[in-house]
């Protein structure tokens, strides 16, 4: 009978697996400011930070959402994505290799330390070092004299003055100063590397709020931030706080904002979805985010190889309808893909050449199997696998019913109990079929949806993918001096994805939330979180 | 009597011993690597997972781990989470909470369920006991998430009786509801439990004797039925406390409370073997309680019961 | 204390002598088997209405579960989107689930895993709990300790974590006997508990004093005179616990570590109802129907057979 009770968790684990699967968060919130008190406390939702509160340590949106709001970086993201100067006065460069970056003055952390070029610099190198282990450490991996094997000086950092500090990377990068805004390049005070553990409980910042008080963060529960008085920043606090509540199921926390108990919701759970609209009205939101899910063939499954392989990555592909599964599954919160990017990156294009492969064609579908089965007949099971904890068992089953009654194959889900489990046959490449995975923008960029998906030998290249025209396409996209430039390389190299199909793109997530008639103010940033420091309390 | 408390008391040893290394072992057991999981989708850098191996003795043989956090133990050092929290601070979140939660449900399944048992057993067969035989299948058959989600959107959001979720207003008014959706099953056995075991001893010699007596019904009811019917009900209820605080992941879910079955499972997601077996290791302290009130309530319920 | 002033009362003592004329009762015939207990209760079950009744139920489940193309022409697998949610239609009397689905199909097909896994996961539990529960309550001492202790272990593992570990170990052969090992698992602890009290509580009865003064060797004494009397409970909770085995396989299933996705269940379709409880509640209903229907035969067996084994309510 204990049994029972743990029956239908599912939506439990909804959360927390949702903060894994995005794997990172960049963020834009922030809020606060001067004290004014010019409202009451906003309470938002949240997860419970999986890591200690350091910027570096941080790679999921439970503590992402805290570090956004607790600390400002270089730069700040707009709702749109679009980067501003916040603490950098200037960012500049020649070559897209060396940049030059000069500090606003009068900065302080809410110790009373002032904001330097140190600040940055130590604590670019605590979080590039191989002995500290920080989650975020890949972020410095282009800057000169980064290690993966051994504790190694960032020597591509210099210090030139107080505010003014020069960074040289590797190679040249064009999208670099755009990733600035990432919590993994937010200074430190030096208070911080006496006990980093100690800091890691309570941050001390730079940033619109500040951790409220010595017991502010009452772990799996909340965390109570209030407006930072020294913050001289674009994203002052329009409200009088904010206090993000953890929440272990949707359903619960949509229960509470319907019973006004909860302010701001990031997430509506499944079951609200057809419901959203009539019960949140206007404060309904449900738009296109920076989050792609895909369906990821191994290179080198049997039949999914060479001409063959070809054939059948893109019968596949256009035996899933797409259009259907996100109205009846999703309830028309995910997006048909239209490429493998998001359609909230600058450059982003539903155009494609090669994108009709997207488009549901049951009878071309058909017609490139039996090609495929030409060269040689297809035998066995197409599987999908996927966690169970993060809510993907009914897509999951949708396409391979698609599946089944397109291509009259035999198609089924292939669940694993947790995402570390799917994670672990996957790298290992000890998965037998195809696996579901999905990517969460860590900054605004076209780059960022393909360099560590599908580059040659790239971290997150999970399909094993490798392709030179590909590769030189994206380097030559990495080393244009404008955005523009660089898009068209990268526009170039999707075509080129759209040839082999390493993944196949399925929906882009929408940002599905809503707020409570207790607030108004609420818009949702380019990474699905609110702007919290905007948020007013009615 | 002591000297039989003392010698259970004596027995957690060899069960804190056992319950451990079995748990443990399961932990180690499990598919995944915790430590690549941590780098979510984007996964980690093999530099980096080796450090964190490290740091966690992960990367130590079985028997080497668990001797570890045996040393741990006895300097009170239960380790830490991989959020860098120690281990004993998440138990002192969790677990007053899960206790106050678990014995308002005990409540709720003890008083409810006997007082209903008891009229359905001396009504068998009427109305009442086959209302209550629907309503304990309704809470079989209908899963928790269902009864607790109704119970949340019609009592808090649409009547607004009662909080819709706990968090961090920890109080009794906020656990009434949880600790009716989490007793909710256990409510079905007890009743089931009571209606027939007074059923069973409504036609026992000594109720006839003392009905024959000429004893009033509610005493011949409360006295000399209950009393006799209570052994498999006690029984029930004393196991079930710990199950109650180990296993109400989907209540916490739903109305958001920081309890042991939320921490519990999500260190088993994760992989976090200290945090697993410390909570479980607590859990089993409280069933060899519960179990031992449980027996030594026999005594006092049935003289013919007795512990040398 | 009343319970020691009606100790020395029989039950017999109050047998039907002035029904029964004195020569039956002097008369024995001493060739004949003395009716077993079980014999009685098989007497006295066939003459109550509410085991036909029950009987009648599980044997429609159990035929449902045996062959369910005799009850539907439908594939539960053939499901095509376009029909997702949509209400009954002809040929489709429950209507259709959110993958579009055939609902009544599925709940056709669902019997069998479900039935299977609650019946078989509450024999074992009954079989291992009742054993190890009978032993340690009757025998006591060091019986007790060590068995009670193990069980006590047994207690603390989380579901979660043993199902887990064990259904990776089998995960290439998933199927409804490993699913019945860990509910086992996981089970069997808390009967043992119900069983080890009745036990103690009847062992002491006078019948059973009388059975080993006879000269009745501990063990049959156990087998013939304790558990009988035992029985009652751990009847009582093994039929509430199938529904919740039932359900408990839909948990599994829904963490990845329950039966194979292409096998259809009860548990499985109630959890996945879960997203559509706002806006089509009845996708939950049929399933659900089910179960209860299933448990409710398997609980009024139950009290049927706990009936007939009480000789005193037999009498009445």
């Amino acid at each position: 009978m204990k049994i029972r009770r743990f029956a239908g968790f599912a939506a439990t684990i909804a959360v927390g697996a949702l903060a894994l699967t995005s794997c990172a968060s960049a963020g834009t919130d922030g809020g606060g400011s001067t004290a004014d008190s010019s409202g009451g406390i906003v309470t938002a939702w949240g997860s419970e930070p999986q890591n200690p509160l350091i910027p570096t340590n941080t790679n999921e949106v439970g503590g992402g959402k805290i570090i956004d709001l607790v600390f400002s970086g270089l730069v700040y993201y707009d709702a749109d994505g679009a980067a501003h100067n916040e603490v950098a006065k200037s960012i500049e460069t020649e070559d897209a290799q060396t940049y030059t970056i000069t500090l606003n003055e009068g900065w302080t952390f809410t110790n009373g330390e002032p904001v330097t070029s140190e600040s940055f610099v130590d604590a670019w190198n605590y979080g590039a070092q191989l002995s500290n282990a920080q989650l975020s450490s890949y972020f410095f991996e282009g800057i000169e004299g980064f290690s993966w094997d051994e504790d190694s000086e960032l020597t591509g950092l210099q210090i030139v003055d107080d505010t003014t500090f020069t960074v040289k990377l590797k190679q040249p990068e064009a999208d670099f100063p755009l990733r600035l805004g990432y919590s993994a390049y937010f200074p430190l005070p030096q208070v911080a590397f006496e006990d980093m553990d100690a800091f890691g409980e309570h941050p001390i910042g730079n940033g619109p709020y500040k951790v409220a008080s010595e017991d502010a963060w009452q772990h799996n529960v909340e965390i109570a931030l209030a407006p930072n008085e020294d913050y001289s920043g674009d994203r002052e606090a329009q409200n009088g706080g904010v206090t993000v509540k953890f929440y272990e199921t949707l359903d619960g926390a949509y229960n509470d904002l319907l019973a006004g108990q909860l302010d701001v919701l990031d997430q509506v759970p499944d079951s609200a979805f057809s419901t959203l609209e009539d019960e949140l009205g206007d404060r309904a939101v449900n738009q296109p985010a920076a989050m792609i899910q895909t369906l990821i063939i191994p290179m080198d499954l049997e039949h999914f190889t060479g001409a063959e392989g070809q054939l059948r990555r893109q019968a596949i592909s256009m035996a899933i309808n797409r259009e259907e599964i996100t109205e009846a599954i999703f309830e028309g919160t995910r997006t048909p893909a239209d490429d493998f990017t998001s359609p909230v990156i600058d450059g982003w294009s539903d155009d494609v050449t090669g994108s009709e492969v997207l488009d549901y064609n049951a009878a071309k579908a058909k017609e490139l199997w039996a090609q495929a089965d030409a060269i040689s007949p297809y035998t066995g099971t197409f599987t999908i696998g996927y966690n169970s904890d993060g809510g993907h068992q009914a897509w999951v089953d949708a396409v391979a019913n698609s599946l089944r009654n397109t291509l009259g194959i035999s198609a089924e889900g292939n669940p694993y109990p947790a995402f570390k489990d799917l994670r672990e046959d996957v790298t290992n490449g000890a998965i037998s079929g195809a696996f579901r995975s999905g990517w969460q923008a860590d900054y605004p960029g076209l780059y960022n949806f393909l360099g560590p998906l599908y580059g040659t030998g790239a971290g997150s290249n999970d399909a094993g993918y490798s392709n030179a025209e590909f590769d030189s396409l994206l380097a030559q996209g990495s080393a244009a001096t404008s955005v523009d430039e660089a898009n068209e390389y990268f526009t170039q190299a999707q075509e080129v994805l759209f040839q082999d199909l390493p993944a196949i793109p399925l929906w882009y997530q929408n940002v599905t939330g809503g707020s409570a008639d207790t607030v108004s103010n609420v818009e949702f940033g380019w990474n699905s979180v609110p702007l919290l420091y905007e948020v007013t309390k009615n | 009597m002591a000297w039989y408390v003392g010698r259970r008391l004596l027995q957690m040893i060899p069960v804190f011993l056992g319950a451990t290394l079995l748990i443990y072992a399961m932990v180690f057991l499990l598919p995944g690597d915790p430590v690549a999981a941590l780098g979510g989708e984007r996964g980690l850098n093999p530099a980096v997972a080796a450090q964190i191996r490290a740091e966690y003795n992960l990367d130590k043989p079985f028997l080497v781990q668990y001797l570890l956090y045996l040393q741990g133990i006895f300097t009170f050092d239960l380790g830490t989470t991989f959020s860098g929290r120690p281990v004993t601070d998440v138990m002192a979140d969790a677990f007053p909470v899960t206790f106050q939660l678990a014995v308002m449900a005990l409540a709720f399944e003890a008083v409810f369920g006997i007082a209903a048992g008891v009229i359905a057993g001396l009504r068998k067969g009427k109305a009442f006991d086959a209302t209550v035989l629907v309503l304990s299948l309704l809470v079989v058959a209908v899963p928790t998430f269902v009864i607790g989600f109704v119970m949340q959107f019609v009592v808090g959001v649409k009547l607004r009786w009662l909080p819709t979720a706990v968090g961090s207003d920890v109080s009794f008014t906020s656990l009434i509801m949880p600790a009716i959706v989490l007793g909710a099953v256990s409510f079905a056995y007890v009743l089931r439990l009571t209606r027939n075991s007074v059923a069973e001893n409504l036609t026992a010699d000594h109720v006839r004797t003392a009905t024959a007596k000429g004893l009033s019904r509610p005493r011949v009811v409360s006295v000399h039925v209950l009393r006799n019917s209570l052994i498999p009900v006690v029984t029930f209820l004393g196991a079930d406390l710990g199950a109650l605080m180990g296993g109400a992941i989907i209540t916490e879910g739903i109305f958001n409370i920081n309890g042991v079955g939320g921490t519990l499972f999500r260190a088993i997601q994760q992989g976090q073997s200290t945090t697993v077996v410390s909570v479980t290791t607590v859990l089993v302290i409280v069933y060899i309680v519960a179990n031992l009130l449980v027996d030594l309530l026999y005594a006092a319920l049935d003289p013919r019961i007795r512990y040398a | 204390m009343p319970d020691a002033t009606t100790r020395p009362h029989q039950a017999h003592f109050f047998a039907n002598l002035d029904q029964a004329p004195l020569e039956v009762v002097d008369s024995i015939d001493e060739g004949a088997a003395p009716a077993s207990l079980w014999a009685d209760a098989w007497h006295s079950l066939r003459r109550r209405p509410l085991f036909w009744i029950s009987a009648a139920l599980i044997l429609l489940v159990v035929a449902v579960a045996a062959f369910p193309g005799l009850f539907t022409s439908t594939d539960p697998r053939f499901c095509e989107l376009k029909n997702s949610l949509d209400g009954p239609s002809a040929g489709h009397p429950f209507g259709f689930d959110r993958q579009g689905c055939d609902i009544y199909a599925r709940t056709i097909y669902g019997a069998r895993a479900s039935v299977l896994v609650g019946v078989l996961t509450t024999i074992v539990v009954v079989l291992v709990g009742g054993l190890i529960g009978a032993v340690a309550g009757f025998f006591g001492g060091w019986f007790d300790a060590v068995l009670s202790r193990v069980t006590d272990i047994f207690f603390a593992i989380p579901l979660v974590l043993a199902a887990i570990v064990v259904m990776q170990m089998f995960k290439e052969s998933r199927n409804i006997l490993t699913v019945v090992v860990v509910l086992g698992i996981f089970g069997w602890p808390q009967l043992a508990r119900v069983m080890r009290g009745a036990v103690m509580s009847v062992k002491n009865a006078d019948f059973v004093t009388a059975a080993k003064s006879l000269g009745a060797s501990r063990v049959k004494t156990l087998l013939r005179h304790v558990i009988p009397n035992a029985a009652a409970p751990v009847i009582v909770y093994a039929t509430v616990a199938l529904g919740t085995f039932i359900v408990a396989e839909a948990t599994l299933s829904f963490l990845g570590i329950g039966l194979p996705p292409e096998v259809t269940s009860w548990g499985a379709d109630i959890s996945k109802a879960q997203t559509s409880l706002r806006s089509q509640p009845s996708v939950l209903f049929y399933p659900a129907g089910a179960l209860a229907l299933t448990v409710l035969s398997f609980i009024m067996m139950g009290d049927a057979v706990r009936d007939a084994l009480d000789p005193k309510a037999r009498k009445r």
